[in-house]
């Protein structure tokens, strides 16, 4: 079955996209990119929800939307609770059957701000696929440091200097944390591999009841790479490592994408200049190594290595 | 009608909001507001509503979760209190932006600090300003009757605005009073079906809550202000008509006591009032030439029709609960404005019985004594009541 | 401006159309038939979603894809990721 705007039906006219183009997105924006993907797996039949962030602010500056789906922005922490209210609305006028509701925002929005509301809709078991549209910073204010921001990344608000290495902390691990509230899904995926997040959209709205899925998007406007390496870089991360791609079903973990190679952080690393200083700096080794191990920590406890 | 039945304050809102046939109903609970929606959850438990009560972690995703359901097209109900009310800030907002007629109950409590359980009205004034229509009640008839007043009212396609209905906590929601209740057939009668005029629907799929810029992020609020003005007249016509289906007459905005040939007129809203009358009585019965004018709508504020009820006293005094700390009472200055270069009363700012103070007969004369004595304007609020015995110096 | 404000601010559907983010572009993606095999890859990624397949033949089979410059901001990535180098980047002239 083709919806209109989904691929390979033939020339689309780009007002018949269900995400239209003439967003705002940055050039080689892998977030925008992603939020196109997953509307064209989802269909029409399909409600969204959108925290504050990029993806909002550039797909409806008013009077427009790039959205041809019914969609929604209430506040920066709150889609998750806006769409428990819009799954509740359907049930109790008994027009539920047949409706995708996706609850979706930025890492900063996720990890930080609106985890409590994510963590309630989880534990109520509303059935709504919440999405994480992670590129590691709060962008949309310009590059400051969430809690999905990587181990000694430079950011606007963990900058390295003389003293600094970026941000010390270490990615706080979402699949897990939402897995452990005992959902039937919890799972990543990355933007640079547009098909294998097709299916994995589509696989995940089948599944009844709450759903978590978080996809890693390359943000060349705050990971300093350029525009045309986006989908490259991110495809770095899954290749080192540092994004591993897994499935965890009923608390059990599933679908790993394995690697016949998994290669050294330098070569994801050196892409991007929020990790320059490590290679500037003396004592950089010692960083690349810890980034290194926390890459490997991944092989070993995902079995990453085919 | 249901004549005169005994019911907690808290049952009387529950069993009004019920009978609004609501379709999602979210809160989180607080004291005192918690009876009202163990009462709701009760009976959605009993299925005696047909609706959907979802039970979540923070007043903040109540009323997010009530903005979703209501932009999805159904009739909203939430109730909170002080914490729970500031909590929700941001949310409010958004809802009144958003242009979502949610109905709320607030179950009037001081704020922290220091932390307090007790009444005053200091949580519902310091969000006058979100946008929200604002009601006060002075008992369990009141806020009973108002509800399906709040839906009709809010719902109406050229007002579209979220409706709270005030009640004083424990004063009103853990008394036991009689009152009417209404029946079912009647409030069918009175409040329609909602039929949103957009809503989030796969068959025409909307945007809401898009980006504005400087070019027209001033003309929606204009058109949020222009709609608060407006709800002045649907407000009046919904009292009128409310009066027509239940027999039971509400002035939209004040209730006048004894105020015809009052020299000073007392001022105060919700549970006070009672009091108030007590205390104009006994001072009509010596001679004082004493009323009381109850506010009950707030927002949208009624600067025309107060000045009018007001104009023929030479003093006002305004008792409230609540106070924009740095000036006075927030109703006293509300007031000043209906008399903006008019030579009306002088108006004289009181602030009694935070967080759950009783305020007696006793203080009410006394307020009374002052404000006749004052003859000239006083800088800030004069406080009833306070005990300076355990108050230190000033350092 | 022939916009009207709604009481509420809500906004039809898919209407960024209107606003041709072309004109951001520096570099012009320029795409050839003669090494592309209709992968489709660079309709997957681009950004924009202005790449489409182009109508398929008479014998149903897939012809190319057509850029919309209109949309097009000049990222580049059809052209990184292209597996057969079908693309060229060419400065627009301004």
């Amino acid at each position: 079955m083709t919806q209109p705007g989904s691929l390979k039906e033939g020339f689309i006219e780009p007002g018949k996209r269900l995400f239209a183009p003439g967003h705002r997105g940055c050039a080689g924006c892998g977030e925008l990119l992603a939020a196109r993907l997953v509307l064209e797996a989802a269909g029409p039949n399909t409600i969204i929800t959108n925290n504050t962030g990029c993806l909002e602010v550039t797909t409806t500056p008013f009077p427009t939307s790039s959205w041809g789906v019914p969609w929604v922005h209430s506040l920066f922490e709150n889609a998750a609770a806006v769409a428990s209210g819009i799954e509740a609305a359907l049930i109790a006028t008994g027009k539920r059957e047949g409706i995708n509701i996706i609850a979706q925002g930025g890492d900063g929005s996720t990890f930080d701000i609106g985890i409590g509301l994510i963590s309630g809709m989880l534990e109520r078991g509303h059935d709504i696929l919440y999405i994480c549209y992670d590129n590691e910073a709060y962008m949309n204010t310009g590059i400051q440091r969430s809690g999905a921001t990587p181990t000694y990344a430079s950011t606007t608000t963990s900058p390295s200097g003389k003293i600094s290495w970026g941000n010390t902390r270490p990615k706080k691990p979402m699949p897990e944390i939402m897995a452990a509230h005992g959902i039937p899904y919890s799972g990543t995926a990355s933007v640079s591999y547009p098909r294998e997040l097709l299916r994995k959209v589509k696989k995940v709205l089948e599944i009844e009841g709450p759903k978590y899925l978080h996809i890693h998007v390359p943000c060349p406007t705050g990971w300093y790479c350029d525009t045309a390496e986006s989908i490259k870089v991110g495809k770095l991360a899954v290749e080192t490592a540092l994004f591993p791609i897994y499935d965890i079903e009923d608390g059990v973990v599933t679908n790993v994408k394995r690697l016949k190679e998994i290669k050294p952080v330098t070569e994801y690393l050196k892409t991007q200049r929020r990790f320059a200083h490590m290679f500037k700096k003396e004592g950089g080794d010692e960083i690349i190594s810890a980034i290194q191990a926390i890459a490997d920590k991944n092989v070993e406890r995902l079995g990453l290595k085919r | 009608m249901i004549e005169n039945t005994v019911v907690e304050g808290s049952y009387a809102v529950a069993e009004a909001v019920k009978l609004c046939r609501p379709k999602v109903i979210s809160a989180y609970p607080i004291t005192p507001q918690t009876h009202i929606v163990e009462d709701l959850s009760q009976m959605v438990a009993d299925g005696e509503i047909d609706c959907e009560y979802v039970v979540v972690e923070s007043e903040f995703a109540a009323a997010s979760v009530v903005m979703g359901a209501s932009t999805a097209g159904v009739r909203t109900y939430t109730a909170t209190t002080a914490q729970g009310l500031f909590l929700m800030y941001e949310v409010l907002y958004n809802i009144a932006g958003s242009r979502l007629p949610v109905n709320m109950t607030c179950a009037n409590r001081a704020p922290s600090a220091p932390i307090s359980i007790w009444n005053d009205q200091q949580d519902s004034v310091a969000v006058r300003d979100a946008g929200w229509i604002q009601i006060y009640c002075e008992d369990s008839q009141e806020i009973h009757d108002f509800q399906p007043i709040a839906h009709k009212v809010g719902e109406n396609p050229r007002i579209r605005l979220p409706v709270m209905t005030m009640m004083d906590g424990f004063i009103l929601t853990h008394t036991y009073e009689p009152i009417k209740r209404m029946e079912q057939e009647e409030v069918d009668e009175f409040l329609p079906p909602y039929d949103p005029v957009v809503k989030l629907d796969t068959a025409r799929p909307l945007t809401f809550g898009a980006f504005a810029m400087p070019d027209t992020y001033h003309e929606i609020r204009y058109m949020l202000s222009r709609a608060m003005m407006n709800s002045k007249g649907v407000l009046e016509d919904a009292f009128k008509e409310f009066g027509e289906v239940f027999g039971r007459e509400y002035h939209p905005y004040f209730e006048e006591y004894r105020t015809e040939d009052a020299d000073i007129i007392l001022m105060t809203m919700g549970s006070l009032a009672g009091t108030i009358k007590d205390a104009v009585d006994r001072l009509r019965d010596d001679g004082e030439k004493v009323g009381l004018l109850k506010l009950r709508t707030a927002r949208p504020w009624p600067t025309a029709e107060l000045r009018k009820a007001l104009d023929h006293a030479s003093v006002v005094a305004v008792i409230e609960k609540d106070i924009s700390l740095g000036h006075e009472g927030t109703i006293s200055s509300d007031l000043k404005t209906a008399f903006h270069r008019h030579d009306g009363p002088l108006i004289h700012s009181f602030v009694a019985g935070l967080g759950g103070r009783d305020i007696r007969v006793a203080d009410i004369k006394w307020a009374y004594e002052k404000a006749k004595s004052l003859r000239e304007p006083v800088d800030g609020s004069i406080w009833v009541g306070v005990n300076h015995d355990i108050i230190p110096e000033v350092v | 401006m022939g916009m009207k404000l709604t009481e509420g601010a809500w906004v039809e559907p898919a209407t960024t159309i209107d606003t041709k983010t072309g004109a951001w572009r520096s570099f012009r993606p320029v795409w050839s038939p003669e090494k592309c095999i209709k992968c489709y890859l660079c309709i997957d990624l681009c950004p924009e979603g202005a790449i489409s397949a182009l109508p398929l033949d008479e014998d149903g089979k897939k012809t190319g894809i057509q850029v919309d410059y209109d949309y097009c901001k000049g990222c580049g990535i059809c052209d990184a990721e292209c597996p057969t180098q079908s693309y060229e980047m060419v400065p627009e002239e301004k």
